[in-house]
């Protein structure tokens, strides 16, 4: 077996979040320096404040501050800090229940070690320096011995109060494509395009992806297809892609190589694009260095009969 | 309209570290095919089909359509798709049968956490405003629960070890299990959570078959029926659930009617085994029950199939003659956020 493709692969993320009216305050009230809860329909005050009753599903809107200090009710401690967490140096991750609060929120402690954590403990917020109104605009939690502060008396009206995040996210991957995947780059790094036959209806699949989708079944055979084709349907394309320095417009095929079941598809060079064509016979071209065609070029045959590829289509 | 349904065939994967050869497709079908043999059916005679798998796991978008060459889905098949555990599927399928639609179901589910870092992938299911932010990872989260736990009196760190011995040790009875026999419980990875207390991290599959009646009969010499199957989700706020207890499980168990009779046996899909003290108490299930023979999540925990994964071991410990009535659990998201109960039952003998 050949040894087994991988990439490291990305995939970030940036989501924009609208806020309902409850998150907004509290999320605002964080720049501030003001923690604001909820009122649930059973007199409980929630932090961090919801939109709607955790119980009966009610709308609540009814907000009230609690102070900036609280007590632990549960924690663990987290000696290796992972990308994004709110502190790089070991901490202990905490449910914190501040005072004027029934129910608990969940950051980070700055404490020096596991035997300084304790449930029960006092703490108090420890406010980022720079806030935007999120989360994060708490930077942690840290151990506090004095009396509970009391709230500043905020009505929970701002002036300009946010109405969104944006939430960025990244998370990293090896990519491997598997076994036929993994077959067919190996062959077109020697320019050569192989396909894998399925036992059952004998169709060649190019790409192949280890599987025939209308038998269900394992393909294995190699099959080398191609390297001409025809054009069984294209579209033109308008529109400049981001990151890609091809001129517009340009043309898009799907081609099936002479021996293929299943068209691939690739764009169409060496040729006005408005004189592209069903049928029209193509060949690939490579590029020093590639691992795959740059596109494929009309090869000057005759245009393929439309019996002869009316089925890829 | 009420029919019978039950479980007539399971499959699962080996489950591994790492399948770096095999796509998902690649790592799925041998399951697809192994289930289907067992009942000697063909995709074609299978009136409706549900799968369960997530693309975050493997950074793969839209893995599950691909996933469906493995099935063999032309000419069109009646199909859905959960981001869910498999055990969800599971339930959409139960339901679909019990309108009378279709009277056989095949339910897969599949996961592939090696590409990825699934303690970071997690992360990405929580409250986006609140949570998320702070990417607190998912054995920080379980750790969390278990320190509760321990404060509460419930359960402590010897006791803890205790689950995880047992697992293993049952586990070496099961050859698709990933971690077997007899492991040191390890570090603290978040304290007070130790290596041994948290799942192993892995690829794998499973599939079931579902069949009504008396088609059940024919594909089973002795089906696993669905006495009743339920699930239900506690408030998403983690600072406003009791973490010790699990009422989303025992109302749904209460709905499947899971305490109008004992069970002889509870496969429990908890993949800390913190997660088990929680199951067991919300459960009531005492020392007469078996929990977890073949091992449950500490021994294998593909992510989206674990919990089908129970359902099914549940289901052929009744195929085997070794369980007349058994519970199955199946759990998503952090600290048992959700929570499904099946009650399965083998005909008298
Ligand atoms: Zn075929």
């Amino acid at each position: 077996m050949p040894e087994v493709l991988k990439a490291p692969l990305a995939v970030e993320f940036p989501f924009t979040r609208s806020l309902g009216p409850v998150q907004s305050a509290f999320l605002t009230g964080l720049r501030e320096r003001v923690v604001l809860g909820v009122k649930a329909k059973d007199g409980r005050t929630l932090v961090p404040p919801v939109e709607y009753d955790p119980v009966t599903a009610e709308e609540i809107r009814d907000l009230v501050e609690v102070a900036p200090t609280g007590t632990v009710t549960t924690w663990a401690w987290n000696h290796e800090p992972r990308r994004g967490q709110p502190l790089d140096t070991p901490f202990a991750w905490v449910l914190v229940r501040l005072d004027g609060a029934d129910t608990a929120l969940l950051h980070a402690l700055d404490a020096p070690g596991p035997d300084a954590v304790h449930t029960g403990m006092r703490v108090r917020v420890r406010w980022a320096e720079e806030r935007s109104g999120a989360i994060t605009d708490i930077a942690c939690f840290e151990p506090y011995d004095g009396e509970p502060a009391g709230p500043t008396g905020h009505s929970g009206e701002f002036a300009d109060a946010i109405s969104g995040i944006v939430a960025f996210a990244r998370l990293d991957y090896t990519y491997s494509p598997g076994r036929a995947q993994s077959d067919y780059i190996h062959a077109l790094s020697e320019r050569r395009t192989v396909g894998e036959r399925c036992p059952s209806c004998r169709k060649v699949y190019v790409p192949p992806r280890g599987a025939c989708p209308t038998c269900g079944v394992a393909t294995a055979e190699h099959v080398e297809v191609g390297p001409r084709g025809t054009v069984t349907t294209f579209c033109i394309v308008n529109i400049k892609a981001k990151n890609l320095d091809i001129e517009v417009p340009y043309v898009y095929a799907h081609i099936a190589l002479d021996g293929a079941d299943l068209a691939l598809h690739g764009r169409i060079g060496g040729i006005p694009y408005d004189q592209v064509r069903m049928g029209l016979r193509v060949e690939p071209v490579w590029t020093e260095g590639a691992r795959y065609p740059d596109h494929y070029r009309p090869t000057g045959e005759p245009d393929a009969e439309y019996d002869t590829y009316k089925e890829l289509l | 309209m009420t029919r019978d349904i039950a479980v007539v065939a399971f499959a699962q994967t080996d489950h591994r570290r790492t399948t770096d050869e095999l796509s998902e497709v690649e790592m799925l079908m041998p399951v697809l095919h192994e289930v289907l043999d067992r009942t000697g059916l063909k995709t074609a005679d299978i009136g409706f089909t549900c799968s369960g798998s997530s693309d975050y796991l493997a950074g793969r978008a839209f893995s599950f359509t691909l996933a469906l060459d493995g099935v063999g889905a032309w000419p069109p098949i009646s199909e859905s798709h959960v981001e869910m555990d498999g055990a969800w599927a599971l339930y959409e399928a139960w339901t679909k049968l019990l309108t009378g639609d279709a009277d056989t179901a095949l339910v897969y589910s599949y996961g592939k956490s090696s590409p990825g870092s699934v303690r970071d992938v997690l992360t990405r299911q929580l409250d986006p405003y609140y949570v998320a932010p702070l990417w607190p990872d998912s054995v920080a989260l379980a750790a969390l629960q278990a320190q509760a736990l321990i404060d509460a009196g419930d359960t402590d760190e010897p006791a803890l070890a205790a689950v995880a011995a047992r697992s293993r040790a049952d586990a070496t009875a099961n050859s698709h299990a990933q971690l077997r026999g007899s492991l040191p419980q390890g570090e603290y990875l978040v304290r007070p959570l130790r290596t041994g207390d948290c799942p192993p991290i892995g690829d794998g599959a499973a599939a079931v078959v579902l069949a009504a009646g008396e088609r059940a009969r024919e594909l089973c010499e002795r089906p696993a029926w669905i006495r009743g199957i339920d699930h239900r989700i506690e408030a998403h706020s983690l600072g406003v659930r009791d973490l010790t207890d699990s009422p989303s499980t025992r109302l749904a168990a209460e709905k499947a009617g899971a305490f109008e009779r004992p069970v002889d046996t509870a496969e429990l899909h908890a993949p800390f085994t913190s997660q088990e003290v929680v199951l067991r108490k919300a459960l009531r299930l005492d020392d007469s029950v078996r929990v977890n023979p073949s091992g449950g999540a500490l021994a294998a925990n593909p992510m989206m199939a674990a919990g089908l994964i129970r359902i099914g071991e549940a289901a052929a410990g009744i195929h085997r003659g070794e369980s007349d009535r058994a519970l199955a659990h199946a759990t998503s998201g952090p600290c048992l956020q959700q929570n499904l109960v099946a009650v399965l039952e083998g005909d008298p003998r």
